[in-house]
């Protein structure tokens, strides 16, 4: 979710298999560069098989460019490497967060096979993406500051997860400024 | 119905596993060990399909060793959980092994460590887990009775206490268990709990545990 001159990225912590919860402290939003983030939701596996590789992509990038890729090049990266595996994709759904030029805030989310979708205000995934689209166009307003910022997505992100069975045990909220990144963890009902 | 485990102790890890092999209606032996030893601080609990596990375990084993002949020091038990995933991951689009592994050893720097890999490549770091049928009932054993930092009697006595639930409440439940324990002093066998075959006491297959 944008905010002003802030973002914010967060996810649920429960790692489980089908009905049954494996772990309460799963993460899924990892951090690219200081002002990049990318939020996986999907299979585990190639969630991390793809955080993985795109974290080779970027140091490649950073060695030749000498820079931090910015937040667009590397929305069309995943992107780009998602399509690569058009007909056996990777199961994953990303959202893309990032302070491009001028720390402007960037979001995206694309699908399985890499298709971008841009927004200005929040993009979501995951098994609780319809509940969290309607939590997040309700609770949302431009140019929040990061302490509303963060109050607004805990409290989208666990009344979503709430009527998701397979979503919740929890929250990680990552409030991303020019200067700082606030990383904490929300107490959720744990079912 | 295999069923492999896992719990993190203060500066040690339990592994313990069934020791059934089973095709079908006829189980073959029951003292097949399936915790591998992978090197002196090491131990991997598999379970999944019997080709698959044997092979596959014996390949992380070797390739830990050929590490260690080449560089003179061991690899790390969170850089064997990485590599195991890396092959799972590899195999995975081309030739999968379905090999569920809990993997636990100890450093000297980082301690006791307990690591779920599952057999499509799914890392995580545990204090404690389970796979296979077992885990239904061990699972939230584990979640009421486990604490940080127990000692070994407390850690032996909740495998135990899972390994009453699955003979009593699982359907064809393997009957004989093994316990094996990492520290600082290494990775061995601690104990075997069983209940049929040439091992078991007279007693077990006369009494009733309840």
């Amino acid at each position: 979710m944008v905010g002003k001159n802030c973002f914010a990225i967060a996810s649920d912590r429960r790692l489980g298999v089908q009905l049954q919860t494996i772990a309460t402290d799963f993460q899924r939003v990892f951090k690219i560069h200081d002002k990049l983030y990318i939020g996986l939701s999907g299979l585990a596996t190639d969630a991390q098989t793809l955080y993985q590789r795109l974290v080779f992509r970027h140091k490649l990038y950073q060695l030749r460019e000498e820079r931090d890729m910015k937040p667009e090049t590397f929305a069309s990266l995943v992107s780009a490497m998602l399509y690569e595996r058009r007909f056996g994709p990777y199961f994953c759904q990303p959202v893309i967060a990032g302070l491009g030029e001028n720390d402007e805030p960037f979001i995206c989310t694309m699908d399985c096979i890499g298709a971008k979708e841009l927004a200005k205000d929040f993009v979501v995934s995951g098994t609780s993406s319809e509940s969290l689209y309607g939590a997040c166009e309700s609770m949302y307003k431009p140019n929040m500051e990061p302490e509303e910022l963060f109050e607004t997505v805990s409290q989208a992100l666990m009344a979503s997860v709430d009527r998701d069975c397979l979503a919740g045990w929890g929250g990680h909220v990552f409030i991303v400024t020019p200067t700082e990144v606030q990383e904490r963890v929300v107490k959720g009902r744990m079912d | 119905m295999e069923c492999v485990m896992g719990v993190v102790g203060r500066d040690f890890a339990v592994v313990a596993a069934d020791t059934s092999a089973v095709q079908s209606i006829l189980v073959h032996k029951t003292d097949e060990d399936k915790v591998m030893v992978l090197d002196s601080h090491k131990l991997m609990g598999a379970s999944g399909e019997p080709g698959d596990r044997v092979q596959f375990t014996e390949y992380i084993q070797k390739n830990l060793h050929l590490y260690q002949f080449r560089n003179t020091i061991p690899l790390s038990t969170a850089a064997t959980a990485n590599f195991t995933r890396g092959e799972l991951a590899t195999a995975l689009r081309k030739n999968p092994y379905m090999v569920n592994v809990i993997l636990g050893g100890y450093d000297k720097d980082a301690g006791a460590s307990l690591y779920y890999i599952d057999y499509i490549a799914t890392l995580h770091k545990i204090d404690k887990g389970a796979f296979g049928y077992g885990s239904y009932f061990c699972l939230s054993l584990m979640d009421k009775l486990y604490h940080p930092d127990m000692t070994v009697e407390e850690a032996v006595d909740l495998i135990d206490k899972c390994i009453k639930e699955i003979r009593l409440r699982l359907v064809v439940a393997p009957q004989n268990f093994v316990i094996k324990i990492v520290d600082k002093n290494g990775a061995r066998e601690y104990a075997r709990r069983d209940l049929v075959g040439d091992n078991a006491s007279v007693d077990a297959a006369t009494t009733v545990t309840a």
